[in-house]
């Protein structure tokens, strides 16, 4: 870096870490140079929080040293990472609930008095001031408790500027903020550079890296892999060093003419969360529902299932009309769901494969009221060779495989079912390149035989690759139905964001 | 992939229990001649009917991530109501019936609480643990009710003709059996391993969380009734606070069997066994003349260990993987 | 355009702190000030019990129960530091009766011994009792409700097999240390005087000090606690510390009360502890509750056992009220933050 006259202020080299037996990240690399904003990107699974942690002194290296203004330091916990300056703001948020903003910020760092006592006046005047200074209208003495994730977003931001750090780390910040707010954090953002504050960025947004970035480090299956100046880079070069291989590939998409509705939904309403959602999957069919983080897809799908409550609405598998709020009935008529959450909603962790495969299905293994664990555990051999999964057997606790093994468990879980509809929320959230594409090449078998898919997700090029239809949905409500020869990534996005979409028939 | 094999080669705590069983029995028969006679094994078994009746359902909430701190308190308040029908001039068998029903009752209200309103287990049972104690003290005051039909306590201190067992401890082994088959190898009892493990992923796995709940709740009512009406039997007497404190045991015994206070984990085998451990030290110890409530301590250090014993060697296990991954993370750069 | 879109927000911020005061729903009223809500249902029980028996409002009454709620509000007090960390601590109970009964002995090893040494050596023996729950929660990393429920076995089995049968009698302890229950300062007995000193030294602690502060912090979210720089094991540690220390003062106390003293003293006591906690609105999942609601649930929970007394209701009564009582204010805590919570959903959505 020869147009680096200064030393860096952060260096890490060579840091691995590992969990149980999986292998997070293998030889992460950073240099952060005062005075600049560095990307880091990768995509999910890369080793991108992992190495964020290590930084914040929450995670031990297994191997690896970490330099900071020229001295080898060692975090043995998050406290000294603050003590180096650095400060991090996390995806999510780590707020006490039951404490005050105030006591947020100010946690183990109190102002006190003489007698050691904490100065809640002067505390909170301070707090007071930084939220002036964020513009927004909190209150100091007001509970975490209760406060939008966007809020407590604005909490973790002002907790970090309350540090004077000259080191700031944010894991992809921008994730739960509108677009007023980015706007104010890209600024406070800029401030802070030329106050020669170090900022690593983290997001999945490319053109905020262009944006607000000098130089980037992108990250592939555990390993640094690429360093540059942001301008040296651009979109596709990007995308294809993250990626690592081709991206015309990936997409498996089966030619199927569509049959007989195999999932029709009727003015689904839930208050506050959506409304009116009507729309049909056909047997053969993959339908994606788009839109942003918050737009209350997630909560359709659960709504569907079972999972979560209705006000309104009706859902009709096959044409017959499902009994909604049973979890149990909507599996008996047909419907499987793959959470959004693998390790929340999907597995248990602790339990073998095979149990967790045998979960959905557990009275069809039932002889004389007696569960026979041979047949569990050659159901769970069978569709763990059907998804080529890895694993060494099946009475492994699933915890110890990788995101995409776990993630082919969750689907082997459901298709034993033998579901004539699946919904599949976010497949390929933090699994691995290779496992992606067998996840997709199963969805294509899937609709060959006649399986209706409805396919929930954020990423635009998994959408644009495998949904024969598109419906977006902006703020609980559908604002588009795109079929897939008209679908792109302008049209999406503006029908997320809330724009009309003109051209689009009106969804069923 | 020798290094893995040998890593997952997992820490048996059923095998260690079966090595502290015999050496429990060893120690005992070291300490008395008499240890493993005939009316010293009967004493033996009958003096944990009670702790093993309710000790089964509590293993099944408890693998389900919950608990029932109120089954001693359930047992007392059968013990007083049984004493209170009695009095009141109605049949035995409508007696035993009406009994277990109340005990049905109170397995009811708490699951009910404890599901419906979404409420930690922890804090009801206690609750209901001082409140179904308190009813048993209303039905009965400090009264003992001591004339049950003959007929109905030499049941509670007899023989299967000339052998050791009890005659009520066919009632454990009948239980010990249906709950070890129904935790086992049930599709109920994989559904509380699931609830234990991840009460999420279970609901969205299309298991009815709060259903399976109750019904734990409901058996653990059920069999602390039937404790309490053994436990009347056997020293025919009728008391208000027969069983106080026996909650602690129960909990102990469960946890000492290997199964995990967090739920999702342990056996009824490890139960079973840790039951007949704490039976036999208690047995033997009491033989050598030490008394109950010194014994505690023997309940304290095995409970400790439970949990001790495991967690250092999956300490030890850990430690050890890591090593491993970070050497093939450096070979592999 | 970018890869993945996920990452905008389709709402855009609306501020959520309104400025401008509005109506106070009485869901919130009640919510914000648990404590008053307390004080006015204790009360109410004065007023009710004294209107249907005079007699009830008399100085010796009053004196009994403030007697034995001193010794109930500093276990309780001690209980509240743990359950804020999300922990309990069950042992308390033995941990007095180990107190009292060693603290009589050295009273008959050393008859002249000085009081203020007596209560040195009680809380002491607490913190020992404290620092071994403190390890095994801490390095052991047993979970506490496992480990308290062991040390409650063990302490007391240790109580019985040095006891062994016998018992120490009022005779044996100096007037001095008798005094402390019977003697007066500004009215109330030294005793009372002793335990609201230690109440508050404790509540004020856990208002104005960072130590304090932190308890609720790990209860409400240890994982941020760890984040905070917390150094979250030795602050459970200094918890159970104190929780043990508090208990060998109750235990000191107990002696100095009751005179008599034998192994099982204090059996039992600490489901009473729990139930004065939760009564007194500190949250099992930690997190939320103080000293001054915990000591409100304890004279509850004192002032409900003297009434039935004077109303001559049977005693048995206690038990099943007070099981009853903690039930309800479980219900009725989760209820009313349900309530709340969908109320600001609702606020929420109309901007």
């Amino acid at each position: 870096m020869s147009d680096q006259p200064t030393q860096p202020r952060l260096e890490l080299r060579g840091a691995s870490k590992a969990f149980g037996e999986v292998q997070a990240l293998l030889n992460g690399c950073l240099s952060l140079y005062p005075g600049e904003v560095h990307a880091l990107l990768g995509e999910n699974g890369a080793g991108k929080s992992t190495l964020v942690k290590i930084l914040a002194g929450v995670h031990k290296p297994d191997t690896g040293t970490l330099v900071i203004n020229g001295v080898q330091r060692h975090f043995a916990r998050p406290s000294d990472a603050l003590e180096a300056g650095i400060a991090v703001i996390y995806q999510e948020p780590t707020l006490f609930a039951d404490l005050s903003i105030a006591e947020n910020i100010y946690m183990g760092r109190q102002p006190l008095d003489r007698l050691g006592r904490i100065r809640y006046d002067e505390m909170n005047r301070w707090t007071q001031e930084i939220l002036q200074s964020l513009g927004v209208q909190l209150k100091a003495t007001q509970l975490v408790r209760g406060l939008s994730i966007a809020d407590q977003q604005v909490v973790e931001i002002a907790k970090a500027l309350s540090l004077n750090a000259n080191v700031l780390i944010m894991d992809e910040p921008t994730a739960a903020l509108s677009r007023p707010e980015v706007e104010r954090l890209f600024a406070i953002a800029e401030r802070l550079r030329a106050a020669n504050v170090a900022i690593l960025f983290i997001t999945h947004r490319l053109e905020e890296v262009f944006r607000l970035t000098q130089r980037v480090t992108i990250m592939r299956e555990g390993a640094a892999v690429h360093f540059a100046m942001t301008a040296e880079m651009d979109h596709d070069s990007i995308v294809a060093r993250m990626v690592g291989r081709d991206l015309s590939t990936y997409y498996p998409k089966a030619d199927v003419t569509p049959g007989e509705v195999g999932l029709s939904v009727r003015r689904l309403s839930r208050t506050g969360v959506f409304r009116d959602i009507s729309f049909d999957v056909r047997k053969g069919e993959i339908v994606a529902l788009s839109g942003l983080v918050g737009a209350g897809r997630s909560e359709v799908a659960r709504a569907i299932f079972g999972v979560d409550p209705v006000d309104s609405g009706e859902v009709y598998v096959m044409g017959q009309k499902l009994k909604l709020g049973k979890p149990a009935t909507t599996v008996r008529a047909g419907v499987a769901l793959v959470p959004e959450d693998r390790r929340q909603q999907g597995l248990a962790l602790d339990m073998p494969i095979a149990r967790n495969t045998s979960l959905t299905v557990l009275n069809k293994l039932v002889h004389f009221g007696l569960i026979s664990g041979k047949a569990e555990r050659a159901l769970a051999t069978e569709w763990g060779s059907k998804l080529k999964l890895k694993a060494h057997t099946v009475d492994a606790p699933a915890g110890t495989l990788s995101g995409g093994n776990q993630q082919k468990v969750v689907l082997g879980k459901w298709l034993a079912t033998h579901p004539r509809v699946l919904i599949i929320d976010e497949p390929t959230r933090g699994i691995d390149v290779g496992a992606k594409a067998e996840v997709y090449q199963t969805m294509a078998d899937l609709v060959k035989e006649g399986m209706a898919v409805l396919m929930i997700s954020s990423e635009l090029p998994e959408v644009l690759g495998m949904a024969d239809r598109v419906l977006v949905m902006h703020e609980g409500r559908i604002t588009a139905d795109i079929p897939r020869d008209e679908a792109n990534e302008e049209r999406i996005m503006a029908a997320a964001l809330g724009q009309t979409d003109p051209a689009s028939r009106k969804a069923a | 992939m020798a290094t893995t094999q040998k890593l997952n080669l997992r820490f048996s705590w059923e095998a260690m229990l079966c090595v502290v069983l015999v050496m429990s029995l060893g120690l005992g028969r070291g300490l008395s001649a008499e240890f493993l006679g005939t009316a010293n094994v009967s004493n033996l078994l009958a003096d944990f009917t009670e702790i093993a009746l309710m000790a089964l359902p509590m293993t099944l909430i408890i693998v389900a991530a919950e608990i029932d701190l109120s089954v001693a308190s359930v047992m007392g308040m059968s013990s007083a109501l049984m004493g209170v029908l009695w009095h009141m001039g109605l049949s035995m068998p409508l007696v035993v019936v009406l009994v277990l029903a109340a005990g049905i009752l109170a397995g009811l209200f708490n699951g009910l609480v404890i599901v419906r309103l979404g409420l930690p287990s922890l804090a009801i049972t206690i609750g209901t643990l001082a409140m179904f104690r308190g009813f048993s003290y209303l039905l009965l005051g400090d009264q003992a009710i001591a004339d049950f039909p003959a007929s109905w306590t030499t049941f509670g201190i007899s023989t299967v003709g000339d052998s050791f067992l009890p005659q009520p401890f066919i009632l454990v082994i009948i239980a010990a059996v249906g709950f070890t088959v129904l935790l086992q190898s049930t599709a109920f009892g994989r559904s509380l391993y699931a609830i234990g493990s991840n009460q999420t992923a279970a609901h969205f796995s299309g298991i009815d969380v709060a259903r399976t709940k109750i019904k734990l709740f409901v058996m653990s009512g059920f069999m602390s009734a039937l404790a309490g009406i053994i436990y009347t039997l056997r020293f025919s007497s009728a008391r208000g606070d027969n069983g106080e404190g026996f909650e602690l045991s129960v909990v102990a015994a469960v946890l000492f069997g290997g199964v995990s206070i967090f739920g999702g984990k342990g056996s009824l085998v490890g139960v079973l066994l840790s039951l007949l451990i704490i039976g036999v030290l208690k047995n033997a110890l009491t033989l050598y003349d030490v008394s109950s409530e010194v014994l505690t301590i023997v309940t304290g250090l095995l409970l400790l260990s439970s949990v001790l014993v495991p967690n250092m060697a999956e300490r030890l296990r850990a430690a050890r993987i890591k090593r491993v991954m970070a050497a093939k993370a450096v070979a592999a750069r | 355009m970018s890869t993945t879109f996920m990452s905008q927000h389709s709402q855009s911020l609306a501020p959520v702190a309104n400025p401008t005061p509005e109506r106070q729903r009485w869901f919130l009223v009640l919510a914000r000030n648990r404590e008053s809500t307390l004080l006015v249902v204790l009360l109410l029980l004065i007023v009710g019990t004294g209107l249907a028996e005079p007699a009830f409002l008399s100085w010796h009454n009053a004196r009994d129960v403030l007697l034995n709620v001193a010794i109930t509000a500093i276990l309780t007090a001690g209980m509240t530091v743990v359950m804020l960390m999300r922990h309990i601590d069950l042992s308390v109970s033995s941990t007095l009766g180990v107190t009292a009964y060693a603290v009589g002995s050295l009273f008959i090893a050393i008859p002249g011994m000085p009081v203020p040494l007596a209560i040195v050596a009680g809380v002491l023996i607490g913190v020992a009792a404290g620092c071994v729950n403190g390890a095994l929660v801490t390095f052991g990393r047993v979970p506490s409700l496992v480990a308290t429920l062991s040390t409650l076995y063990i302490f007391r089995g240790i109580d019985y097999a040095w006891v062994h049968g016998g018992q120490i009698n009022a005779t044996s302890l100096p007037d001095a240390f008798s005094h402390i229950a019977t003697g007066n300062v500004l009215g109330l007995p030294i005793l009372v005087v002793i335990a609201a000193v230690v109440l508050a030294g404790v509540g004020y602690y856990l208002k104005f000090f960072r130590g304090g502060r932190e308890f609720y912090a790990i209860g409400s979210n240890p994982e941020a606690a760890t984040l905070a720089g917390i150094r979250v094991n030795r602050r459970v540690f200094v918890g159970f510390l104190l929780s043990g220390a508090l208990a060998g003062l109750a235990g000191v106390l107990w002696l100095a009360r009751f005179g008599t003293v034998d192994a099982s003293t204090g059996k039992g006591i600490e489901l009473q502890v729990v139930a004065a906690a939760v009564v007194g609105s500190v949250a099992i999942t930690g997190g939320v509750g103080n000293v001054w609601g915990a000591t409100l649930g304890a004279l509850l929970l004192g002032v409900i056992n003297i009434s039935l007394v004077v109303l001559r209701v049977s005693s048995f009564w206690q038990l099943a009220i007070q099981g009853a009582l903690i039930v309800l204010a479980i219900v009725s805590d989760t209820l009313l933050s349900r309530r709340i919570a969908k109320w600001s959903m609702k606020k929420r959505e109309l901007g």
